[in-house]
């Protein structure tokens, strides 16, 4: 195909730099310089991808962001899903595939550049490298401010073109000037190819900078922002308004002038404004035959310039469709008493009016306000007042005729949202049914849910909606457009915040290396790996746990504890805050004790619960669940700093100082003993509930007689850095008793068949301690705790509330999953709505039980026992008994060892 | 995203604090006193006015100190920060 780069022209581009680009295998003739747009139409590719929906042919439209056809799929040198033509610079080795609506993923890899943010502050922003935005930047410049001007082409100077002056000289030598000046200037950042995605509160702006080899999100904190993000020209919308050789005016203009490329060879201008006019000029002046400069105005001094020029100009006229396969070869154009007429063209160029860029303007609450003589919506009222905008932006552009479609019988090719196919009997079928909002229009005919936000399409709707309505121009405005401005890959996003380790840090007890040499299965709980059970050979999950549980009520298991939550909270006055915060009293502890706490929300439901350990008459030892760790050091520090700033204490998060090894089982005792240490392990120097500072293996260590299986254990709590050498010593002195490491599941398993509950598990934020059956923990004196007035709210007393019970199913094998709704057993097989009594909240198998379990909440639960309750399940129905919360040595013979 | 000033730090990104609601709603001197609507309105009710009001920030990354912030909840301009038991700073009309 003939080439259609012109001789002359072409400020854009270096034509002693060619650069390889192929576009669907056939190599394109480009420069430096050029776009993947320009470099398509130099080499007379009139259709760049089908359009989405019908499958009509379509080429390049625009020359910017505004771009509704030309999409690509970049595959090579870096790939890219699918981006407007014009957006794309070209560079070597560039190939290039049309790809409509949707992006496809590459295959294999995820093929994305590595992308980095970049934090910084600056005094001004500027976005939008145009004469307004670069007049802006070296003010602030020269001000001594520190700068930085984006702008998302890859060139500064805007749309500016050979032949405008700025400041009585040259545009384009201006435009050298201030970019030579800004680039050598200290403390200013000059940023092309990058996108203002968004501007948020208080001066925060995310840019996107399509940089390589390695992409940049730019997070800048400034103290003005100043947008000069310009206009982008308006179509119009008539018969087959979107073929190929169809184009913006002002996208052909660029072509001529930076890229020395014609669009065409013969065209037709379709205006409602003098921009057309002046198109028209440059065009015929770069080569392009001007056929006729159709104008919808009555004339004035533009139209009159024309003439002067020779050019037939058609004031009162319109254009009404177009012919061509694919592209344009004549535009049919109608006048005034029914004159009608068919004029030969390659080219057909439209400006129906220029809507000012203010999508970041809106997004951050700046208001919009139609403007008569131009025929747009400009910025009105002041935002923020770090916050401005100027030049086109704020409304700076030519006055224009509200014209909007051409009227026709049939209006189903005049195409409004040429990238949604939506055209403007679409619109009037949407208002048809009703619809009178421009954002119901725009759900009903999806015009404005492409990539381009609807830039060419937004205002044209509203206009023929208010229209439709009989409304005033400027009725109703376009809909908003939301960040990002332009689409932004997931792993720009992400950055470097990715994988295993660097998307959330990862967190492992001193002891986590053990098991990992040992083959434990893992589980995530919150930020930490705990082993979820030890598996001997090819057991499975379920073998692994009965062993493991059988170990512990029989022999002797021991636990990583080390995860648990652990908060010294010391002061004069931190028995009295203690006091506040847990439902029991910890200020008549001994010193030496240990006490079971539940802590409540103000509302009166179950917060955390954990122990605490009085180590001296100021100083107290807590642990929290271990996700709740961070919970309740916030909510420790938010009551003592908002108020009670009287009560002297002090909270130091220690989860990570100690580590802690929990051994279980009747022979405990045994091997602890085998370990030698100085602390004394009868029950009656060292009861259940207490804790003893000793020697344990030669190291330092912290026993407390705490126990989560209600066997006899011994809780050993040692300096991080211990926590190995005691597990391995444990593990040693433990070889005479079978001793058994054991992993999470076991422990839900022990603790659920002795009906301790786990907050976050059996608990949900809507359970109180009564629900629990633990009224025993609530303190009977009238002194206040957090949480106490909630418990006696009428809803909180309420008897029918979901209360904590047991159940056993009738089937001793079958297993109630966790979830399960409980329903009556009159309900089985009712239609809805069936009445839910309740939910499982744990469940096992219990090899100690020879039987399946659970926990469940239920409504009246404590009044249900001995009833029988129903899971329907997709694969059947399973009967349960309810009894109570409590499977295993109700009479908690075992903790002491008496039990063995 | 705010850029919050925080009264020991100086202004710190939003993302740096925990959000605590609204401020100057003091824990009664005995809530066993209270009738159930009275304490479920302190619980439970809260202002939600358009423009400004004061509203409790905590600096989680940072000094992890709470202050109240005045906020106009519809710019969200703020008018400045104060550390607990300060009054508010004058809100420009």
């Amino acid at each position: 195909m003939a080439s259609r780069r012109l001789d002359q022209g072409g400020h854009g581009i270096v034509r002693s730099v060619p650069v390889e680009v192929t576009f669907e295998g056939r190599p394109l003739g480009a420069f430096v310089g050029d776009t993947l747009a320009s470099a398509l139409l130099a080499n007379g590719v009139d259709v760049v991808c089908p359009s989405p929906i019908l499958g009509r042919p379509r080429g390049v439209f625009s020359a910017g962001v505004e771009e509704p056809c030309a999409f690509v799929e970049v595959t090579a040198p870096s790939f890219e899903p699918i981006m407007p033509a014009p957006m794309v610079k070209v560079v070597d080795h560039l190939h290039a595939v049309g790809r409509p609506g949707v992006g496809v993923l590459a295959d294999g890899g995820d093929g994305i550049a590595t992308a980095d943010h970049r934090h910084v502050h600056v005094d001004t922003l500027v976005v939008g490298g145009g004469a307004a935005g670069l007049r802006e930047a070296l003010a602030a410049v020269r001000r001594g401010d520190r700068t930085m001007l984006v702008d998302e082409r890859h060139w500064l100077g805007g749309t500016a073109s050979s032949d405008d002056t700025i400041d009585g000289i040259p545009a384009l030598a201006w435009i050298d000037d201030v970019a030579g000046e800004l680039r050598t200037s200290p403390d200013t950042t000059v940023l092309t190819e990058a996108t203002a995605l968004g501007v948020y509160d208080d001066g925060y702006v995310v840019v996107f900078e399509r940089s390589a080899p390695v992409t940049t999100l730019w997070h800048v904190r400034a103290g003005r922002v100043v947008l000069a993000t310009g206009a982008h020209e308006r179509p119009i919308a008539f018969a087959d308004c979107d073929r190929p050789g169809v184009m913006l005016t002002s996208a052909a203009v660029t072509y001529a002038d930076r890229f020395g490329v014609a669009a065409g060879k013969r065209a037709v201008v379709f205006t409602t404004n003098h921009a057309g006019h002046g198109a028209a000029a440059v065009l015929a002046a770069a080569g392009v035959e001007i056929a006729a400069v159709i104008d919808v105005g009555e004339g004035g001094p533009a139209s009159d310039a024309s003439r002067a020029l020779g050019v037939d100009v058609r004031n009162g006229w319109a254009v009404t469709g177009t012919e061509g396969d694919p592209r344009v070869s004549a535009v049919h154009v109608a006048g005034p008493g029914g004159a009608a007429e068919t004029i030969e063209a390659d080219l057909l160029l439209i400006s129906g009016g220029w809507n000012p860029v203010t999508q970041l303007w809106r997004g951050i609450g700046g208001g919009l306000r139609f403007d008569e003589g131009r025929a747009c919506f400009i910025p009105d009222g002041a935002g923020p007042p770090w916050l401005s905008i100027l030049g086109a932006a704020a409304g700076e552009v030519p006055t224009s005729v509200p014209f909007w479609f051409t009227p026709s019988q049939d209006l189903s090719r005049h195409y409004v949202d040429l990238q949604r196919d939506s055209t403007v009997a679409d619109v009037l079928e949407a208002v048809g049914h009703d619809l009178h909002s421009t954002e119901h229009v725009k759900r009903a005919t999806y015009i404005g849910t492409a990539i381009d936000q609807g830039r060419t399409s937004g205002v044209l709707t509203a206009a023929i909606v208010n229209q439709a309505w009989g409304d005033g121009p400027g009725a109703q405005g376009p809909t908003n457009a939301r960040p990002p401005y332009t689409p932004v890959p997931y792993a720009v996003l992400a950055g470097r915040d990715r994988g295993p380790v660097l998307l959330d840090p990862i967190r492992t007890t001193p002891i986590h290396d053990w098991h990992v040499e040992h083959g434990a299965a893992f589980e995530n709980v919150g930020q930490w790996k705990r082993p979820w059970y030890f598996p001997v050979g090819d057991e499975s999950m379920d073998e692994a746990v009965a062993r493991e549980s059988l170990a512990v009520r029989n022999a002797v298991g021991v636990l990583d504890a080390s995860t648990l939550g652990k908060i010294e909270v010391v002061g004069p006055d931190a028995a009295t805050f203690l006091d506040r915060m847990y439902t029991n009293r910890m200020s008549t502890q001994a010193v030496g004790s240990i006490r079971y706490g539940l802590m409540l929300g103000l509302d009166g439901m179950v917060f955390d619960d954990g122990v605490v350990m009085r180590l001296a008459e100021d100083r107290f030892f807590v642990t929290t669940t271990t996700g709740g760790a961070a919970n309740v050091l916030d909510r420790f520090e938010e009551w003592l700093q908002t108020e009670w700033p009287d009560l002297r204490v002090y909270c130091t998060s220690v989860t990570e100082q100690w580590a802690t090894v929990a051994v279980n089982g009747p022979r405990a005792r045994d091997l602890m003993g085998a370990l030698e240490t100085d602390v004394p392990l009868d029950a009656e120097t060292f009861p259940f509930m207490t804790v003893h500072d000793g020697t344990v293996a030669g190291m330092s260590a912290r026993i407390a007689r705490v126990s989560f299986t209600g066997e006899l254990a011994y809780e050993i709590n040692v300096e991080g850095w211990l926590g190995r050498p005691m597990w391995e010593a444990v593990m040693a002195a433990g070889e005479p008793f079978s001793v058994t490491p054991y992993g999470t599941e076991a422990m839900h398993l022990l603790r659920a068949e002795k009906g301790f509950v786990i907050v976050g598990q059996d608990t949900d934020g809507t359970v109180t301690p009564g629900d629990l059956g633990m009224s025993w923990i609530v303190r009977k004196d009238d002194s206040d705790f957090v949480g106490r007035r909630s418990l006696t709210r009428p809803d909180t007393v309420r008897p029918d509330r979901k209360q904590l019970v047991g159940l056993l199913p009738v089937d001793p094998e079958a297993w109630l999953p966790e979830g399960a709704q409980m329903v009556a057993p009159t309900s089985v097989g009712m239609a809805p709505p069936v009445p839910m009594l309740g939910h499982v909240t744990s469940s096992y198998r219990s090899p100690t039980l020879g039987r399946t379990f659970a926990l469940a909440m239920v409504a009246g639960g404590r009044e249900r026992i001995g009833t029988t309750l129903v899971a329907p399940l997709q694969g059947g129905d399973i009967e349960a008994e309810v009894t109570a919360p409590v499977f295993y040595d109700e009479r908690n013979e075992r903790r002491d060892g008496g039990g063995a | 995203m705010l850029l919050i000033p925080c009264p020991w730090c100086g202004p710190r990104d939003e993302t740096e604090f925990k959000y605590g609601g609204q401020a100057h709603l003091p824990y009664p001197d005995d809530p066993a006193a209270l009738s159930d609507e009275a304490w479920a309105d302190f619980l439970f009710m809260r202002d939600n006015p358009r423009g400004p009001w004061s509203e409790r920030w905590m600096h989680a990354a940072g000094c992890r100190r709470w202050c109240n912030v005045v906020r106009d909840t519809a710019t969200n301009r703020i008018f400045g920060s104060y550390r607990i038991g300060e009054p508010p700073p004058e809100v420009p009309r």
